[in-house]
């Protein structure tokens, strides 16, 4: 039993003898590290509680083992005096009952075991795993992992064609923080039966994982000085990535899944290991948890004086530990029900890493824990408590700082799944089957669907930082206006549901707070809380916002800076922050006068800045086109709506499913670029558009436009799948683009696209007639000869008498209002004076 | 007979010898349930089960069979238990296998390290009975249920009978009355000093109770039993809102209540376990086994309605009932309409709306558009109490209503939507929480002018979204969660209601009785019970019959839709249409059709241009109003 078993975990008595590093350096050490409560203080107590040597490490709770078997004084421990630190997490606070191998277990059970005394091959009870082979496997992993296509962050800089995890060991070294992560998707290609011994017995294979590479990296790096002896995170275990598909087989494995933290507890200092002092004779004595309790001492054993025995606090062993909540996260969720919620519990540095709100992975092991048995009552409640004990964390939102698409790694497409979406992509009419499978219950408008789908694919995202430009948008914005009924609501309702990370507001409803962010005081803490409003929520997803005309001017502000900067600044209660709002925006604008006026421009119609409408790629109309044949389509689209049988109905859900991971897969894997037709094409396009206002003495097109072009033909490619843009997607992009001026930026008095009306609200024409109104009135007043002051409305009369075309007050004052800038008159009240 | 019963009184012994017979053969807990459904499926054999709904939890005895009548109102996290343990027979010193499927607490001595032990999965279900059940759809179920005796045991029924009677009219002193026999052997026999204490005392624990304990029923002023369905098989299939009639073993262990309120806090620190629940926490998770039963369930039937007149599940008698009644449908269709006529101070026409909006259903949904519901706006309503007796005149004909007074304080103070609680770690109910098919009556002539905050905001942005999408959006604080739901709202108002709608009509009295309420309640007794109950069985069937419109039809209606658009392309709109289809739907079910036919087609054009010319003519005399 006193044997010196020597395990990662807990203080050695062994340490010192075997490592004789300079004592200096150790104290030092020790004395910086005070958040190390369970290290080895000093040899004399130490060797004065033989009888409490911590082998649980090797067993699960209800195993039991017996130290002897296990034969793990290899020399790393304590390899040039670097501390071991207790691993809580892998519950060696809870200690298994230490049982006699041999006198408690059949004979069977202990065959493999007992071999040991031949020398032979050894396991660990209750498992099949191996130290020594154990070991040397994960070694060789270490050694020998390459990973050329790798493309995680975390391995950002890293060479991939050397040894990755020696890479890391080496950083390790160099920065000085002992946690070397594993991924074990790695581990499986390595080496699948050493990742299924890990997955397995997660409590057995880490902490041998640990000896290994300490061995291994004191070996390397003999001089490196660390706080504590590398501890082994592995993340990425595959065994279940669900909350929901959590079941009683997954007890005491290591797990993965995904969730949002919801809740976070304070920090619970648990004790490990209590210190007592006998109040008679001074004699120490220390205890260790054990399942959650501290058996005291009733009697002294070095004066036998009964109930002599007090804590000491002070000299006790405490370690951190923090309960965390975490909820299921809303995509992984059935329809109809609840979000489940799992209890985790995080140890020493992991302690107040996550916060609530947070979206993570979370690797551990999954624990179950009976409930207390009351020595008071015989009967026990049959429920069990679960959580999980964290081993690492890996927040999921955290990518996005890196500007990494989010999507990568998280959606798995099945094998079959790419090939039914590939197939679908070969397809020629591909962009006409994903744009009708686009809301089927909206009848036609197949301009608008395609348009929103390509908003659905959005372009390729560019940095262009290094030249100063910053990011280039790559999302595409849409505007829907048009009749009231016009199922605008409904169709964006309809985009909502269909991407994962939509939001929907009403412009009605929402304040520019609720758009953007607002600063909390969490009533708890008293301490100041950013909450993110709907537009930094559907980062890399879609805003729709409906009644966009009836949102304030302030609140629409806003958006000026999303919709071309993607990005948000925030300067509120002292938090000063720019945050990502890499979001489309799809809105929807109801004419001003309850009706569209066909004899108006789109901005006069909808009453919206035009800097702000100028940012959108796509201003569709969607009106009533008052026409025969389309009245019978959209009735027997609808009469067929309400009595189609269920199978129909199936089908188109399965519809909008595969439209769903086709979007997502397109989003994730495809970014396309264009060739050099296709910039040619692009070129071409914009110096016609150039060409056509010019003719008329007007501008026609602004580098914005092009900007559309290139992200509508980027979209289009993704559509098909392809990784260069061509000509094709030019030429839909084009006309697409063509097809949303001709309805929005005609200039209804001309009967021509102007795209002026967009970029400055006026379109040519109008501005001309402006001056044309200016100068006839110039001309009036100066035929009239000296009259430094006249009135005003006799002036109005005058002017609406000599000319030929009718004029209106506005026109008159927008005239008067031209020569003032001129200095040529100034108008006081109703009176105008000339200079 | 007695022996009969036993897998009422006793289905523990049932599921415990099924487990003994079993050898550890996992089959055995399908044949329970195969046992259970099998006399279940008995004739009358489920009424003999006592049903929680009817029945106070006192008189009913631990551990025997009951049913419970009830709405899924939230679901907890999925728990671990020993499905089969190990004990050691104190007197035998062998050790014995157990089973703990059904059972909240273990037999003493379990040995935890047992090889032999089987831990298995199972959630909790809060449930709570259904919201908004109108009186004389309790009252109904409750008569039903008279008939079952419980024969084992002399006594019960005679106190079974003794609680109806006090059902009605005062259900607060029950718990006392019960408390009665367990303070007499304090009291000494002094029966006279207990009778004057025990008032005092009834008036102050009930609403400690409350106080202590939030039963978070969706509605304000719900009563009746809350309880913890315990669920083990087929997780998957249950869905918040759910309304289920659940079979089921009640457990009422005191010692669930004891484990959870022995609290040493010098124990927290030590033991995880018990660190990790707040008090609010616990609260909402192991109220105490008196107030909130737990049920292990054994079997659960989905209501598919909530009308105790029509046979419940659908077998044969429920197709005989439905074809013997379809002959009766269009007649009982002319005094109901007559009937609302009255009601609706002689405007025949609202009166067929609101007919048709009765009858109401969301069949299916596309994408996101719910097909088949029908918001009717009742504008133009007389003040002064009227809307409140025209709601207790749609509670006499539905099974579930509830009439929400728009007023501003209402408004700005109401939960509507149900709140996700981090802390208690339970979703807070809110008004619009409510079971599928619940008549839902916004009376918004209790609206005044007035300032609504952000709260009242929310709840009018809730109501729009339930009426326009028929769904609602759960507060989970971090995100929010879309449930669909299946509510008919009935608007009430003076002028236009500031919520959208369906269907507006202008309610045009025809008659100004002197005394509204006289008049109302003269017509409402003018009614025979046998009278009131055909309607509801009408109102409940017409909305489940099948429905389909032949090729011929679509054909007609196409071509009328291009006639009318040819005419008026303004005034004709997709909208229009829709609106259409669906009146012509409900008008055709409402006389027992179940195709439309292209008359079916005029009539529903017909009432809805009558309509639309009176919703006109009320915008012009509107107009020149000012």
């Amino acid at each position: 039993m006193s044997s010196p078993t020597s395990t990662p975990v807990g203080s050695k008595p062994s340490s010192d003898g075997l490592a004789s590093p300079p004592s200096q350096r150790r104290r030092g050490q020790d004395s910086s590290n005070g958040d190390l409560p369970a290290m080895p203080t000093s040899p004399a107590t130490d060797i004065a509680s033989p009888a409490v040597h911590d082998t649980s490490l090797f067993s699960s709770p209800r195993r039991s083992v017996l130290p002897s078997e296990v034969d793990m004084s290899s020399p790393l421990i304590g390899v040039r005096g670097t501390p071991v630190r207790q691993r809580p997490d892998l519950g060696s606070a809870r200690k298994a009952p230490q049982v006699d191998l041999h006198t408690e277990l059949p004979s069977a059970d202990g065959a493999v075991a007992s071999e040991q005394a031949a020398g032979q091959k050894l396991v660990i009870w209750g498992t099949d795993v191996n130290v020594g082979t154990c070991k040397e496997k994960f070694q060789r992993f270490l050694q020998r992992f390459i990973d050329p296509t790798s493309n995680e962050d975390e391995n950002a800089g890293l060479d991939l064609n050397e040894p990755l995890y020696m890479q890391k060991l080496e950083e390790i070294s160099v920065i000085g923080e002992p946690v070397l992560n594993v991924n074990c998707s790695h581990v499986q290609s390595f080496d699948a039966d050493l990742y299924r011994q890990l997955i397995s017995y997660p409590q057995e294979v880490i902490p041998t994982f640990d000896m290994a590479v300490n061995e291994l990296f004191f070996e390397r790096f003999p001089d490196s000085i660390l706080e504590h002896q590398i501890q082994v995170r592995p993340y990425n275990a595959l065994k279940t990535r669900n909350m929901r598909s959590l079941n009683p087989e997954d007890i005491d494995q290591m797990i993965t899944i995904s969730g949002m933290v919801i809740r976070t507890s304070q920090l619970i200092p648990e004790m490990q290991e209590a210190f007592f002092q006998c109040q008679v004779c001074a004699f120490s004595t220390r205890v260790e948890v054990d399942r959650g309790r501290i058996a005291e001492p009733a009697v002294c054993r070095n004066c036998n004086t009964t109930h002599s025995l007090a804590l000491i606090h002070n000299r006790s062993a405490f370690s951190d530990k923090q309960m965390i909540k975490v909820q299921e996260s809303p995509d992984d969720m059935p329809a109809g029900q609840t979000p489940h919620t799992t209890i985790v519990y995080a140890h020493n540095d992991l302690v107040d890493k996550v916060q609530p709100g947070d979206r993570i992975n979370i690797t551990g092991i999954y624990r179950a824990v009976p409930m207390r048995e009351n020595p008071r009552q015989s009967t026990v409640k049959s429920v069990y408590k679960t959580h999980i004990d964290v081993i690492h964390f890996r927040k999921t939102d955290e990518k996005r700082l890196h500007g990494l698409d989010e999507d990568s790694d998280q959606k798995l497409f099945t094998e079959e799944r790419v090939q039914t979406l590939k197939e679908l992509a070969a397809k020629p009419d591909v962009y006409e089957r994903l744009s009708s499978a686009l809301a089927p219950s909206i009848y036609e408008q197949e301009d608008i669907k395609k348009g929103i789908l390509l908003q659905l694919f959005g372009g390729t995202r560019k940095d262009f930082s290094q030249t100063g430009r910053g990011n280039f948008r790559a999302e595409v914005n849409i505007l829907l206006c048009g009749d009231p009924g016009t199922s605008k609501s409904q169709l964006l309702q309809y985009v909502f549901n269909l991407v994962p990370r939509g939001q929907y507001t009403s412009g009605k409803g929402s304040s520019a707070v609720g758009l953007t962010a607002y600063v909390m005081k969490d009533p708890e803490t008293k301490q100041l809380v950013l909450q993110t409003g709907a537009l930094v929520l559907s980062d890399n997803g879609i805003c729709c916002i409906d009644e966009f005309d009836k949102m304030s001017d302030s609140t629409r502000s806003v958006l000026h800076e999303v919709m071309e900067q993607q990005t948000l600044s925030i300067a509120k209660a002292g938090i000063i922050c720019q945050l990502n709002a890499r979001t489309s925006v799809l809105a929807a604008a109801n004419p001003v006068e309850s009706q569209w006026n066909p004899k108006k421009t789109t901005i006069e119609n909808i009453q919206l800045p035009h800097t702000l409408l100028s940012r959108f790629d796509l201003i569709f109309l969607m009106l009533d086109p008052q026409d025969e044949a389309y009245d019978r389509r959209l009735a027997h689209h609808l009469v067929a709506l309400y009595y189609q049988s269920e199978e129909q109905i199936e089908e188109e859900f399965l519809d909008m499913a595969v439209l769903k991971d086709y979007i997502a897969y397109a989003r994730t894997y495809i970014n396309p670029r264009l060739n050099e037709e296709a910039s040619q094409a692009l070129i071409e396009a914009y110096v016609d558009m150039r060409k056509i206002g010019s003719g008329r003495g007007m501008v026609s097109a602004y580098p914005r436009q092009l900007e559309s072009l290139i992200r509508l033909a980027e979209a289009h490619a993704k559509v098909r799948f392809s990784d260069k843009v061509e000509t094709v997607d030019v030429e839909e992009a084009k006309r697409l683009h063509r097809e949303a001026l001709k309805q929005s930026a005609t200039d209804p008095r001309t009967g021509f696209v102007d795209i002026s009306i967009l970029t400055t609200g006026m379109s040519a024409t109008a501005r001309k007639r402006k001056e044309e109104v200016a100068q006839a009135l110039k001309k009036m007043i100066q035929s009239r000869g000296k009259t430094p002051a006249m009135k005003y409305q006799q002036l109005f009369d005058d002017l609406r008498g000599q000319s030929e075309a009718a004029i209106t007050k506005d026109m008159f004052e927008e005239a008067l209002r031209a020569l003032a800038d001129e200095d040529y008159l100034t108008v006081t009240g109703k009176t105008v004076r000339l200079l | 007979m007695p022996s009969s019963h036993d897998w009422i009184n006793k289905p523990l012994g049932v599921v415990e010898a099924m487990f003994a017979q079993s050898n550890s053969n996992p089959e055995w807990e399908a044949k329970v349930l195969e046992y259970f459904k099998g006399q279940l499926r008995e004739k009358e054999s489920h009424s003999w089960v006592p049903s929680l709904n009817d029945v106070p939890l006192h008189y009913l005895k631990p551990n025997s069979l009951v049913k419970f009548r009830c709405l899924v109102q939230d679901m907890f996290d999925p728990e671990f238990y020993m499905g089969v343990y190990e004990t050691v027979d104190p007197s035998t010193k062998a050790n014995v296998l157990r089973c703990g499927k059904y059972k909240d607490v273990t037999e003493c001595g379990v040995d935890l390290n047992s090889r032999n032990t089987v831990t298995a999965e199972r959630q909790t279900f809060y449930c709570v009975p259904i919201p908004g059940e109108s009186p004389w759809a309790k009252e109904s179920y409750g008569c039903s249920s008279q008939a079952r005796v419980v024969p084992s045991t002399s006594y019960v029924p005679s106190r079974q009978k003794r609680s109806y009677e006090e059902d009605d009219d005062d259900m607060d002193t029950q718990p006392q009355k019960q408390r009665e026999p367990h303070t007499e052997p304090h009291g000494n026999g002094d029966s006279k000093r207990q009778e004057t204490e025990a008032p005092s005392s009834q008036t102050t624990a009930p609403s400690d109770c409350s106080s202590h304990l939030d039963l978070n029923f969706p509605l304000p002023g719900e009563r009746g039993p809350a309880c913890l369905v315990k669920v083990y098989e087929g997780l998957d299939s249950f869905k918040l809102n759910d309304t289920l009639e659940i079979y089921g073993i009640l457990s009422v262990n005191p010692v669930l209540t004891v484990l959870g309120e022995e609290k040493d806090p010098s124990l927290l620190l030590l033991n995880p376990t018990e660190s990790m629940e707040t008090p609010e926490e616990q609260r909402a998770h192991d109220p105490p086994a008196s107030l909130v039963p737990r049920l292990h369930m054994l079997y659960a039937r989905p209501l598919q309605h909530n009308n105790p007149l029509l046979p419940s599940a659908p077998t044969e008698d429920q197709s005989a009932f439905v074809s013997s009644f379809l002959v009766e449908m269009a007649s009982v269709r002319a005094e109901l309409l007559a009937y609302l006529t009255h009601v609706l101070l002689g405007d025949g026409l609202a009166a067929e709306y609101l007919l048709l909006h009765l009858i109401s259903n969301v069949y299916t949904r596309r994408d996101v558009l719910p097909l088949g519901k029908f918001t009717l706006n009742l504008s133009g309503c007389p003040l002064n109490s009227y809307t409140e007796r025209l709601y207790q005149i749609v509670q006499q004909l539905v099974p579930c209503s509830y009439r929400l007074s728009m007023s501003l304080h209402t408004m700005n103070s109401m939960r509507l939507v149900p709140k996700k609680d981090y802390v208690a770690n339970r979703l807070v109910s809110g008004a619009l929480q409510l079971a599928r098919n619940t008549s839902l009556f916004l009376d918004e002539t209790q609206l005044e002018q007035g300032q609504l905050d952000s709260s009242g905001v929310r709840n009018i942005t809730a109501l729009g979204n339930l009426i326009s999408w028929q769904k609602v959006d759960y507060d989970f604080s971090y995100h929010q969660m879309e449930f669909p739901c299946n509510i008919n709202v009935l608007v009430t108002s003076e002028g236009r209601s500031l919520l959208p709608s369906d269907c507006q009509v202008p309610l045009q009295p025809q008659v100004t009785p002197p005394n509204m309420e006289e008049y109302l309640t003269t017509i409402h007794m003018a009614q025979f019970t046998s009278q009131i109950n055909k309607f509801r069985v009408y109102l409940s069937l017409a909305r489940t019959l099948d429905y389909s419109i032949s090729d011929e039809v679509t054909k007609a209606v196409e071509d009328d839709f291009v006639d009318m658009r040819k005419d008026d392309p303004q005034s004709v709109t997709a909208e229009d249409l829709h609106r259409m289809l669906v009146v012509a739907r409900l008008l055709s079910l409402s006389l027992g059709q179940t195709t439309l036919s292209r008359d079916g087609w005029m009539r529903a054009k017909h009432i809805d241009m009558l309509r639309r010319s009176r919703t006109e003519q009320q915008k012009s005399l509107n107009g020149n109003e000012p």
